[in-house]
């Protein structure tokens, strides 16, 4: 039994606990799910309503006129006016009416209202009325009513066909892949032979280096970014290459992610058996042998953390790409261009939510597929560290 | 688009082969230059040795090569730049630290970062160490714990643009669309637009990062917690100890290693935010941050390099006394090997 298991026979009573995590969760979950369900509704209703109401239907006020009293047919002593309120092809079901402006939904729909005067109005569901009055009607304007309209939850994917092709979300996705892929995988073969140098190799100035690694941890990129964008242009210059380029930003992420890649890697593949590698070494296998043939294969754990790692921070990374890559259509990564919409499409909502969807799909993809790995990583990266 | 796809790939297969042809090339080359032939057993020896010296290096070459180009001169440059004019040509002594100590906008961007020190690392931690005890105490904890760690997967910008959405105002009759008006509408307040309010609008836009960054915090504290020895428990139970005092008195000093860990960890991460400030506000109703100044100062006007030089130093500068500690440590660790 654990420290835990023990506490839990005395402490506070479960309900509360079962509550309160309850909360959090749907306080953590709720953001992420109000852009879900905006991301499929129509404009015009994530405009006029709450996506909370989205399930339900959303509502709203207008006010027609009925048909003119010369329509009137009587009906014994009554004369009755009747048609429908809504054009012909529009939808929605009306919940209620009124006569005033004031009190647009006064009255229930399908139950006859009694407007005073001999005057009874029905109006159904469906929009369809029948107006009475115990006297011939005046002819001339027909009578203003207001009525609330609710329509039924309407869903589409509209918004995503509309963010992947006319804004440009598509071409930014392929970009942002064209940008973690390689700045993923290359670092991972640099970074593991330098950490089998670090673990298994005696040499002068090893602790000196592996200290440096540590400390360059947590140097801030802010630091990095001067002198590299002036680099970047001379190296430009001098070879009349564009500055801004992808081949620039992969070295820059393989860099930038270099000192957790080695701290990681050195981490697991020091705690490898001893015993292996020198029975390998005594069997007479060179380093780079050892290396290829054993230390990489069983070092697959820490190389998945590092890669899951590796490609979250390459893709959600938004300074990098803004300093070293362009802007352009065939340049600009899918945090860029979400950046860019929220500048130039402040209040289109279908269209932000649509994108900012596209671009937390994969990691949160990858995220859940990879989980373990993810949270191992995070344990030796931090716990061991301190 | 997809040509683009297929050369990110072949860049892949290239770049890893070009890597393993360099170890490969590099370590036949040693064998060559120093050979091991039979007969000749003192040069054999000696050459082993050589190899033994040499090979180190040549596996760590790249890595290195790689940190020092990215990371080790470009702090000393920076360094360098600071007392350099805008295009950092011309010398200009501490003239960019006495515009920065009198620029009003360098000490909003300092307030605002210490604010920002101040709660973001305590309430994470907090949150993750109040969720980490109670997630371990339900059979669907593990379940929990993935939903709050999950916004930890989701950039920075999409994360604002999710809270946006959140503090979204509607003026006029218009009916709320964003949730946190909604809530206040339903309780009878009124609806405000809350990332242009001066001050609290900092707390706003600190609660995207809370959110994602407690996951983390509870995954590490989760884990420190489970490995407290039971007996201490135990023994605390007998002694009549009630949970409260269980919590505080014996369980939070044991895992006190962890929590500076992570407090730490989120501290760096505080310092460099940037991309929810840019989204959000892009430092506009008093919400600058040092890493937005120093961005915006590098291009400004066609770029300040000295400005912008001297901001990331004040960042660096920040974040030097977690690195020592880091690094004693890992050193402390690194001699038991």
């Amino acid at each position: 039994m654990t420290a835990l298991a023990s506490l839990r026979r005395i402490g506070l009573p479960r309900l509360v606990v079962h509550l309160s995590v309850l909360l959090i969760c749907l306080l953590w979950l709720v953001p992420t799910f109000g852009i879900l369900v905006t991301s499929f509704r129509e404009p015009q209703q994530i405009a006029s309503s709450g996506w909370w109401t989205a399930l339900t239907g959303s509502s709203q006020t207008m006010a027609v006129r009925l048909a003119d009293g010369v329509a009137a047919r009587q009906d014994g002593t009554n004369y009755v006016i009747s048609g429908s309120v809504f054009e012909a092809g529009q939808g929605g079901k009306v919940q209620a009416f009124g006569t005033k402006v004031t009190a647009p939904s006064d009255y229930k729909a399908s139950e006859p209202a009694d407007l005073g005067e001999g005057e009874t109005l029905t109006i159904n569901e469906d929009g369809s009325y029948t107006y009475t009055k115990n006297a011939p009607f005046e002819a001339g304007r027909g009578k203003r009513v207001y009525l609330t309209v609710g329509t039924p939850p309407a869903f589409t994917t509209q918004n995503y066909e509309t963010v992947l092709t006319s804004q440009g979300i598509g071409q930014a996705f392929v970009n942002s892949l064209t940008v973690a892929i390689p700045s993923t995988i290359i670092p991972i073969l640099i970074a593991a032979f330098a950490a089998y140098a670090l673990s298994w190799m005696e040499f002068p100035g090893r602790a000196l280096i592996l200290a440096m690694v540590v400390g360059l941890m947590v140097v801030p990129l802010q630091m990095s970014l001067i002198p590299l964008l002036k680099m970047y242009n001379e190296v430009g210059a001098l070879f009349g290459v564009p500055s801004r380029s992808y081949a620039g930003v992969w070295l820059a992420h393989s860099a930038f992610g270099m000192p957790l890649a080695i701290y990681l890697l050195r981490n697991y593949i020091a705690g490898l058996p001893k015993e292996i590698i020198e029975s390998a070494r005594v069997d007479g296998a060179s380093d780079f042998e050892i290396f290829l043939k054993i230390v990489l294969p069983l070092s697959f754990p820490a190389l998945a953390s590092f890669s899951i790692f590796q490609f979250l921070w390459t893709w959600n990374d938004l300074l990098v790409a803004m300093v070293f890559l362009g802007t352009g259509k065939d340049q600009l990564v899918l945090t860029g261009a979400l950046n860019a919409l929220l500048g130039s499409q402040g209040g289109k909502w279908e269209i932000l939510t649509a994108s900012a969807f596209i671009t937390i799909l994969v990691p949160i993809a990858v995220f859940f597929a990879l989980q373990r790995y993810l949270v191992r990583g995070l344990l030796t990266g931090s716990v061991k560290g301190g | 688009m997809i040509s683009q796809l297929v050369s990110s790939v072949g860049v892949v297969i290239a770049g890893v082969f070009f890597c393993a042809l360099y170890y490969w090339l590099s370590d036949r080359l040693l064998q060559l230059i120093f050979p091991v032939r039979d007969g000749d057993v003192r040069t054999a020896s000696l050459n082993l040795n050589r190899r033994a010296s040499v090979r180190p290096w040549l596996f760590l070459g790249p890595a290195l090569l790689l940190l020092a180009v990215y990371l080790v001169y470009p702090v000393v440059a920076t360094f360098i730049l600071s007392f350099y004019d805008r295009s950092g040509t011309t010398y200009v002594g501490a003239a960019n630290y006495l515009w920065a100590v009198n620029d009003a906008q360098f000490r909003q961007a300092i307030f605002n970062n210490v604010l920002w020190l101040a709660v973001v690392p305590a309430a994470c931690t907090f949150l993750g160490l109040v969720i980490a005890v109670m997630t371990d105490r339900i059979w669907w904890g593990n379940i929990a714990k993935s939903l709050i760690f999950m916004p930890m997967a989701i950039s920075f910008v999409g994360a604002s643009v999710i809270w946006k959405f959140v503090y979204e105002y509607r003026g006029g009759k218009e009916a709320q669309i964003g949730l946190l008006n909604a809530i206040v509408q339903f309780f009878g307040g009124d609806p405000q637009v809350w990332i242009s309010m001066p001050f609290w609008n900092n707390f706003f836009l600190m609660a995207i990062l809370i959110w994602i960054q407690t996951g983390f915090a509870m995954v590490i504290l989760s884990a420190a917690l489970r490995g407290i020895p039971e007996e201490t428990v135990e023994a605390a139970v007998i002694d009549g100890a009630n949970g409260w005092q269980i919590f505080w008195k014996i369980m939070v000093p044991q895992i006190w290693g962890t929590i500076a860990v992570v407090w730490t960890t989120i501290t760096i991460l505080v310092l460099k935010v940037f991309d929810i400030v840019l989204t959000m506000t892009n430092g506009q109703w008093n919400t600058m941050v040092l890493a937005n100044l120093m961005f915006d100062w590098m291009f400004r006007g066609g770029g300040d390099s000295g400005r912008s030089a001297v901001i990331a130093l004040v960042i660096m500068a920040a974040v030097t006394p977690i690195m020592i500690w880091n690094i004693r440590q890992a050193s402390n660790q690194g001699g038991g090997r």
